[in-house]
């Protein structure tokens, strides 16, 4: 809650002008602040971060004791699903330049609405889109950030402490935020979207952004499969495949258990596998629920991306590879006949459940 | 062409990650430091390459004490042609924002590089609030970057794919594998780093609201539990009984 004896409370602050704030809340001079989460979409479906985002923002707004205030940018459909997943409330603004991406405008937009609504926490999706916001959101709105948090946040005094993974997973931070506004960025994978309410209706609000300096020529991204940060079975493969022409029982097994394919980094710069594929340090850092290695010894580099998965099954001929170390589930032998066997165990289990 | 390539300095990807008893520092015993693998492979390379195409200069700048140096000094082997040092301990990237954007809002670069994030905050946030605070375009994960005059072509890493982009300059990036090739440096650079500008400049003030409290180490693996090759339903069972992934 933000407290008025200590005014002014906001970096923008906007001075109490009307009695009716004294109307309804009389004896204690305070008004609600409110948790603000910013609901990515694209191509006008809302993301599985989106769902991710306001069951944490609900979470946080608990927490607080206050709301919790979904905002969408550019056409979405299914906004009201925000409901569901814990928004009070949903708001859209449908202007043509939200329709490409642009930290600029969108940061704009979300600390105007930020503002208008006195939001005092603003909760992102630590993707790439939210990355390129999150900086210039906290430094428009004045605030603290902590980025890529994964968990929930405690609240002591109108400070928040959360944690998040830092030296690329091998260690765990906590931070404090201060000041009177928060913009944190929740990671993916961890908090799982939960049903809690009904749909509501989509509010629309009206934001004024200037124009965007940056002109989107083309989006390239794979249709109809789950983008590797977002999924939460991968089956990834390095170099113990010997050659992208054997890559088939991979991508058998990742379509039995409905996965992504990842690889490792030398099979990327090989050109075995296109360059979005590649998990680890210089790649694309995930955290699924399992995570299944098949030919990768485990480098500390490739660790460093896939380290905070939640169960590591490791595929490896050598026993001595580095990466059973960090395995939950090791099996050492050759896999090519390995990951075939594997996939035919998944399609009974599949069949039987 | 006139570029400013943001380093920062990490300890070294396989460094042995521990801390003081009671969480609060880091144990910086026996660890070797290094510049952030992105802000040198992909940043400072692409920003001298765009330089020795296009004339121009490079500035090399970190946020942080005079033990940064050496670090500093690579930037120059490798091609920077000066750099700066803002001299403090950073306690936050919203302070070493403030600091880069002061020192940048009068020089008037061209492009401001990043690394796509640090290897130890594994934030990405210090290359957003710089393009914030001066009011600049920002492309983030970028994996190339190619310039026709005053028009920038990017290509963007976003989830499964890469998106294309365009735009003039000024603006600020991060950049990701892709952009370039990492750069060994020679014996040449490494003797003209020796005499190159490094200056040093005083921070500015900034009210700090974020505060890392402690770390901790993640809870250690109970150990790989092997399982026979021929006895993958068993791997399947335990994969749905015991951990509850499938």
């Amino acid at each position: 809650m933000v407290d008025y004896g200590s005014f002014p409370p906001y970096n923008y602050a906007k001075p109490l002008t009307s009695p009716l704030l004294f109307i309804i809340y009389p004896s204690t001079f305070i008004i609600p602040d409110m948790v603000l989460v910013f609901a990515e979409s694209q191509r006008g479906h809302l993301k599985k971060a989106a769902l991710e985002a306001v069951t944490y923002g609900k979470k946080v707004a608990d927490l607080m004791g206050t709301s919790c205030v979904a905002l969408t940018l550019g056409a979405v459909n299914g906004a009201d699903e925000l409901g569901r997943y814990g928004a009070s409330r949903v708001l859209n603004t449908s202007n043509a330049t939200f329709d490409n991406f642009d930290s600029q405008t969108y940061s704009a937009a979300i600390a105007q609405v930020a503002k208008e609504n006195d939001a005092t926490v603003i909760i992102l999706s630590h993707t790439s889109t939210g990355k390129a916001i999150a900086g210039r959101l906290s430094v428009r709105l004045h605030a603290g950030l902590v980025s890529g948090v994964n968990g929930l946040p405690t609240v002591k005094d109108g400070a928040l402490s959360v944690k998040k993974s830092v030296f690329s997973g091998k260690a765990i931070a906590e931070y404090e935020v201060g000041g009177a506004v928060k913009v944190l960025s929740l990671m993916g994978n961890a908090v799982k979207p939960e049903v809690t309410g009904g749909v509501v209706a989509v509010e629309t609000v009206a934001v004024e952004v200037a124009n965007s300096r940056i002109r989107v020529k083309e989006v390239k991204t794979q249709e109809g499969t789950v983008p590797l940060p977002e999924a939460e079975i991968v089956v990834s493969a390095g170099r113990g495949m010997k050659g992208p022409e054997n890559w088939g029982i991979v991508e058998n097994l990742a379509a039995t258990l409905g996965a992504t394919t990842a690889c490792s980094r030398p099979v990327a710069d090989t050109h075995w596998r296109p360059h979005h594929e590649h998990v680890g340090q210089t790649g694309i850092a995930i955290r699924p629920n399992l995570y299944i290695a098949i030919g990768i010894s485990g480098a500390i580099q490739h660790l460093a991306g896939v380290n905070n998965s939640k169960v590591i099954v490791v595929i490896n001929k050598d026993p001595e590879a580095p990466f059973f170390k960090a395995a939950d589930y090791g099996v050492v032998g050759d896999l090519f006949e390995v990951v075939p066997q594997l996939n035919e165990a998944f399609k009974k289990f599949k069949a039987g459940n | 062409m006139k570029l400013l390539v943001c380093i920062s300095q990490t300890p070294d990807t396989t460094a042995k990650i521990s801390f003081n008893a009671d969480g609060t520092q880091f144990n910086a015993a026996g660890v070797q430091f290094i510049m952030n693998p992105y802000d040198e492979w992909y940043a400072l390379v692409r920003a001298c390459e765009l330089r020795e195409a296009l004339g121009g200069s490079v500035t090399a700048l970190n946020v942080g004490p005079a033990a940064n140096e050496t670090t500093i000094r690579k930037a120059l082997a490798i091609g920077a042609d000066e750099a700066v040092r803002i001299n403090a301990e950073p306690p936050s990237a919203g302070f070493v924002a403030k600091q880069i954007a002061e020192y940048a809002k009068a020089e008037n670069f061209d492009i401001i590089f990043f690394g796509k994030e640090t290897i130890d905050h594994n934030g990405s946030e210090v290359g957003a609030m710089v393009a914030e605070h001066l009011d600049l375009p920002y492309v983030s994960y970028a994996s190339k970057l190619d310039l026709n005059g005053n028009t920038a072509t990017l290509e963007r890493d976003i989830e499964g794919g890469v998106e294309v982009l365009e735009l003039d300059l000024p603006f600020v990036v991060s950049a990701a594998k892709g952009m370039a090739e990492q750069r060994i440096p020679n014996m040449r650079g490494i003797m003209s780093a020796r005499t190159k500008p490094l200056k040093e400049v005083q921070p500015v003030g900034y009210e700090n609201t974020v505060k890392t409290v402690a770390f901790t180490l993640p809870p250690a693996k109970a150990g790989v539990k092997l399982i026979q090759p021929d006895q993958m339903d068993e791997l399947v069972r335990l994969l749905h009984e015991e951990a509850k992934v499938i």
